[in-house]
């Protein structure tokens, strides 16, 4: 079975923020919300500065809180591994986004809760997400990491990645390359 | 230095600049569902040490209260739901993991035997009352054969209530400053100290007042351990939790928690039950509204204070 996971290059994003207006376009976002967003984060003391740009979104955790405190299964694990909302299972109780501490849901206007999908739709049918496909810098590689080789899989063997807070103990699948 | 910007301007409603995914809804509901808790458990207490004569108020006045009380906090849950259509979908799987699924259950098994409690004392509480049906009579009085169970089964169903509304914000790891096992038993303790609070307001008599006096004492006795060791929990953690001590240690929430909930809803009412047993004479209703309108408090600011700790972004503060 898939387990489908990304790899993000921040020495490649220059933070136009392609992929979020694709994934706004592809999904039908809401106006005024957004499933992906682009970080800055500079560090270090002039003239010795660092700028780290990222493109963050759900994580798709293999140990996620979310799917852990949905009371009624609606957050659920796809076979592939892809975390998913089903709509007319979520009451909009609001716990998974409490519980998300990337804080990647937001609830939609129509009242389920709603985040990044991986593009479900379009990686059934063997395209890569929306994101991943307009990024002018390649700097996304997405993939099956339980395939041994796959792109993300020889990536993530060959360069060293780091997650978003690891230490809250999630499991995220969206790896940053250093 | 270091400087975080998200640049593509994220700001979904509800989510950012600060998270703000739960109103007042879901405080009012915690502080109802403890205060419920804390009359089931001393009406179920008294009642099987045998004291049905002497504390009237406390075991058969109080759970009259709290069939209502539990409707209005269910209530509130609901018109927090954002997708209210479907909440009928917590009551078609069990998921153990979510405090909030088993926390529907424990209502659903706590909401209808609170009110057959209740049911078995109208005809104590109210002797001149006679039922136009007279099945509901006859259902009444054969509920009164099964106090002793119901009464076992209060004890119980209300410390997991009490817990519960605790337990539900100190499973996310997300929000550090929920995320305190301390909060379960914290807020258990808050629950049963408002509940004698409110039975303190019910009871006419003076033996009962005393007694509910003396164990709020040590309730409030406890909840001040508690709340101590829980900040010494979080200063002795990671940053993150130390970020969230501070928030009440300095922070926005230090005068509202400190004044309101510590001082005028712990240690005040405190020492007015410690001079009214030493032979003052101070209205009881003084240190039971205190504690009722400091418990209230401690859930708003808790539930708020939760959602404004957070691991990543704190520069959107």
């Amino acid at each position: 079975m898939a387990r489908y996971a990304m790899a993000i290059d921040p020495k490649r994003c220059v933070g136009c923020a392609d992929c979020v207006v694709a994934c706004q376009t592809e999904n039908n976002v809401p106006v005024g919300y957004c499933r992906d967003w682009i970080v800055e984060e500079l560090t270090g003391q002039y003239p010795s500065l660092e700028l780290e740009i990222r493109t963050e979104r759900c994580n798709h955790c293999s140990d996620a809180p979310c799917v852990r405190s949905c009371p009624t299964g609606a957050s659920h694990y796809e076979e592939n591994g892809i975390v998913l909302v089903t709509h007319n299972e979520c009451i909009g109780c609001k716990a998974c986004i409490a519980s998300c501490p990337y804080d990647a849901r937001y609830v939609h206007p129509e009242g389920y809760v709603d985040k990044c999908t991986f593009c479900i739709h379009r990686v059934e049918e063997g395209m890569n997400p929306a994101c991943v496909e307009v990024c002018p810098t390649h700097a996304f590689v997405f993939g099956d990491t339980d395939d041994p080789n796959s792109e993300i899989s020889k990536t993530l063997r060959s360069r060293k990645s780091k997650t978003l807070i690891p230490e809250a103990g999630t499991e995220p699948n969206i790896f940053y390359l250093l | 230095m270091k400087e975080i910007t998200i640049t593509s301007g994220r700001m979904n409603p509800g989510i950012d600049p600060v998270l703000h995914a739960w109103g007042w809804e879901i405080p009012l509901y915690l502080f109802i569902g403890g205060l419920a808790a804390g009359i089931l458990f001393f009406s179920a207490y008294f009642f099987l040490k045998g004291k049905g004569e002497k504390f009237r108020a406390s075991i058969q006045i109080g759970p009259m209260f709290v069939p209502p009380l539990l409707a209005i906090g269910l209530l509130a849950l609901f018109l927090d739901l954002s997708h209210k259509l479907y909440f009928w979908r917590l009551y078609t799987t069990i998921h153990l993991e979510s405090p909030m699924s088993w926390g529907a259950w424990t209502l659903m098994l706590i909401f209808p035997l609170s009110l057959a409690w209740a049911l078995s004392f109208v005809s104590d509480v109210f002797p001149q009352h006679e039922c136009k049906f007279p099945a509901m009579g006859r259902f009444m009085n054969w509920l009164q054969n099964y106090r002793t169970f119901m009464a076992w089964a209060l004890i119980l169903l209300s410390i997991v209530l009490g817990m519960y509304t605790g337990i539900l914000l100190s499973a996310f790891n997300a929000r550090p400053f929920w995320n305190t096992s301390i909060l379960g038993p914290l807020f258990l303790v808050s629950g049963l100290s408002t509940g004698t609070a409110f039975l303190m307001l019910l009871s006419k008599d003076k033996d009962e007042r005393r007694h509910l006096s003396q164990i709020d004492m040590i309730l409030i006795g406890i909840e001040l351990f508690l709340i101590i060791h829980m900040f010494m929990g979080f200063l002795a953690s990671t940053q993150v939790h130390i970020d969230a001590a501070q928030l009440f240690l300095g922070g926005p929430y230090t005068a509202v928690f400190w004044t309101f909930v510590v001082t005028l809803g712990l240690v005040f009412p405190l020492i007015t039950e410690f001079m009214e047993l030493r032979g003052y004479h101070i209205p009881p209703s003084i240190p039971a509204t205190f504690i009722l309108i400091g418990g209230l408090i401690l859930r708003f600011i808790v539930v708020d204070a939760g959602q404004t700790s957070r691991w990543l972004y704190k520069f959107m503060e």
